[in-house]
């Protein structure tokens, strides 16, 4: 018998009687104003945010935030007179002296300040991780109030990788000491488009 | 087995030594504690996520058999390729045999209690494998040739002035720095080479989706993604238990889990694999090792529902001033002292009575398990089955035999209160192991019975 088989046969003759699969209810949030909420989680777990008309006032705010950064790629076209538009098929170890990078995401979840982003969108998966400083923006009607709304949106959605983004990596490994850019981005900014 | 002679209360005096460093590791824990709970304060349906999360995990349990051939046939729809290991040597092996067909000796692997569990880190070592631990705690206990004491803070014993001399040695920092910025620094510097260089990365799991065959892993600092990503092997590793039927069960359990370990209303990134990237091979390994056994011991199989989130460790009074290298296995705490035996009775028959049974443990668990109830089944299931330390059995034979007998039972407080009062060195030494943190109490002049019997007894 292949462990397959033997994993299966203990399994299938230690489960207890089938229990039901309980229903999620649809749980009333305190907060009404999803932006509001999703901004001040966002700032509390270490993560910038503006709120801009358009993408000029976007590229307004990362000039003078970024003044310094030697390579600044996107893979959003609008930014191509600001950043280098970036398509995969490149080796994505290159893409480790990247300082800033510029993503879109599908929408923002108000009770964790998180972002859903895809391997669609990203064209590289390891480009929000590797980059020193992301940038991600959002439509201020994509802002869902809990998990169980964002994963309305995902269902039936056809992705190969996809992930939440909560603001900048972090640690506090060394005695609780919260430090931002663990591994990943250093810092997290969030345009929320008007 | 290299933890026979082990036990908790012998590593615990050890941890306690040094009394300063308790109180530290107290208050630090407590402070993770406190976190947690401002985080599910503010989220008024949280007993109701808890109560949806149990059941989920209920059900799970209950169809586990249907549940993984489903996440099986999905994953492999996606491309993935799937390995069963029935315990840790085969799990250890499958891992092993993937990095020979690949031509790999170098490897990235982000936190995985799993692989911990199976002492995966020893055997690809012996097999010529260079693993690189790529979270920061768990890099730091690596390179101290230590294993984690804490499943989500697996350095949390350390202080930063030691991290800090750790670094000099190994990193190369400036001697007596020891601040986290600064050190956490140096330690990205250290990790982006290995995570650059290396072919191959292993991740645990946090979830698996029985209807996409997709799984989560969580983190925060980014390590499991950084690996995943720039490597052209993925390999990730899980227990058959981390298997949830319909994808938006992840909107529970990504609600509750951050919150009941870290007080964060989510890690940093919750990422879903689902298909290989181009160009890349993409293995889970599912692995047993006990959990179908555990799954049959009625009394204990909701220990299966863990979602290895540590709330319990953190609000533990025995864990908070113990430390976790006085559990002896991988998973420590509350939750470990009830897998350990079912892995092996003999070698973890201490870790069920490492506990006060205050409960603390099951009111903070975000899935509901019964974990204070199971310690103290276990306790009776080690002690029936002859597994209980010598001292204590006869402790017990002897209270049973005096409690059984109503003459002697008379007799023998009398000699007590005797020995009390007139040679209380008697009892107050070291080889009374009841007198080790107890002051023994003033004799009463006589016995309950006695002060009846001259008071209350004659009216009758």
């Amino acid at each position: 018998m292949s462990s397959r088989e033997k994993i299966l046969s203990g399994v299938k003759a230690n489960q207890p009687s089938i229990k039901v699969l309980p229903e999620i209810e649809n749980f009333v949030q305190p907060f009404t104003d999803v932006v509001e909420k999703f901004k001040t989680v966002l700032m509390a777990i270490g993560g910038n945010v503006h709120v801009v008309q358009n993408m000029a006032d976007v590229i307004d705010v990362l000039k003078v935030q970024f003044a310094d950064a030697a390579r600044i790629i996107s893979v959003v076209p609008e930014f191509n007179d600001y950043a280098t538009l970036y398509q995969q098929g490149d080796d994505p170890h290159l893409l480790n002296d990247v300082d800033v990078a510029i993503i879109k995401a599908h929408f923002g979840v108000a009770e964790n300040g998180s972002v859903w982003v895809t391997e669609a969108i990203l064209q590289e998966r390891v480009l929000p991780f590797i980059c020193q400083h992301l940038v991600a923006v959002i439509d201020k009607k994509s802002i869902v109030p809990t998990m169980h709304e964002a994963y309305e949106q995902i269902a039936g959605t056809h992705y190969s990788f996809g992930t939440f983004i909560a603001g900048p990596s972090k640690t506090a490994d060394i005695e609780q000491s919260l430090v931002l850019g663990a591994h990943g981005p250093k810092t997290m900014t969030v345009f929320i488009l008007e | 087995m290299e933890h026979n002679n082990k036990d908790h209360a012998t590593l615990a005096s050890a941890f306690n030594v040094d009394e300063a460093r308790v109180d530290w590791h107290d208050e630090t824990l407590w402070f993770v504690r406190e976190k947690r709970d401002r985080a599910v304060h503010i989220v008024p349906e949280w007993e109701a996520l808890r109560e949806t999360a149990s059941q989920i995990k209920n059900n799970v349990l209950s169809n586990l058999h249907d549940y993984l051939l489903q996440f099986e046939k999905n994953a492999q729809q996606n491309g993935i390729t799937v390995h069963w290991a029935a315990d840790d040597k085969e799990h250890n092996q499958i891992v092993h045999s993937i990095l020979q067909q690949n031509n790999i000796n170098r490897i990235v692997k982000s936190k995985s209690m799993l692989t911990e569990e199976c002492h995966l880190n020893n055997y690809l070592k012996s097999a010529g494998v260079d693993v690189v631990d790529t979270d920061l705690g768990e890099r730091i206990v690596q390179l101290a040739d230590e294993a984690p004491s804490h499943i989500v803070l697996p350095c949390i014993h350390w202080k930063k002035e030691e991290i800090g001399e750790l670094f000099h040695q190994y990193l190369g920092t400036p001697k007596g720095n020891a601040d986290p910025q600064f050190l956490t620094g140096a330690a990205r510097e250290h990790l982006r080479e290995k995570f650059l260089t290396r072919r191959a990365a292993i991740t645990g799991v946090n979830f698996a989706i029985a209807e996409t065959g997709e799984f989560v892993v969580c983190t925060n600092e980014g390590n499991a993604d950084m690996g995943a990503h720039l490597a052209d092997v993925h390999i990730a590793c899980m227990g058959i238990e981390k298997i949830i039927p319909l994808q938006k069960h992840l909107g529970v359990f990504l609600r509750i889990l951050t919150r009941s370990a870290t007080g964060q209303p989510i890690t940093t990134y919750s990422s879903h694999f689902r298909k290989p990237r181009k160009g890349q091979t993409l293995h889970i390994v599912i692995v047993d090792n006990g959990r179908s056994r555990q799954l049959g011991r009625e009394d204990f199989r909701n220990s299966l529902k863990c979602i290895r989130c540590a709330a319990c460790f953190n609000t533990c009074p025995v864990y908070r001033r113990s430390g976790g290298h006085s559990y002896h296995t991988a998973i420590a705490g509350p939750i470990g002292s009830i897998l350990a035996p079912n892995l092996d009775m003999k070698d973890y028959a201490d870790l069920p009575f490492a506990s006060t049974l205050c409960g603390s443990c099951s009111n903070v668990c975000p899935v509901k398990i019964d974990i204070h109830q199971q310690l103290y089944k276990w306790r009776q299931v080690l002690v029936k089955d002859g597994y209980a330390p010598t001292a204590k059995k006869i402790a017990m034979k002897g209270m049973a035999s005096t409690l059984a007998s109503p003459g002697f039972y008379r007799f023998a407080g009398k000699m007590g209160r005797w020995v009390i009062k007139h040679f209380p060195f008697m009892v107050n030494n070291k080889l009374n192991a009841w007198y080790k943190h107890r002051d023994m109490p003033a004799p009463p002049k006589e016995s309950f019975g006695e002060w009846y019997k001259k008071n209350r007894g004659k009216t009758e």
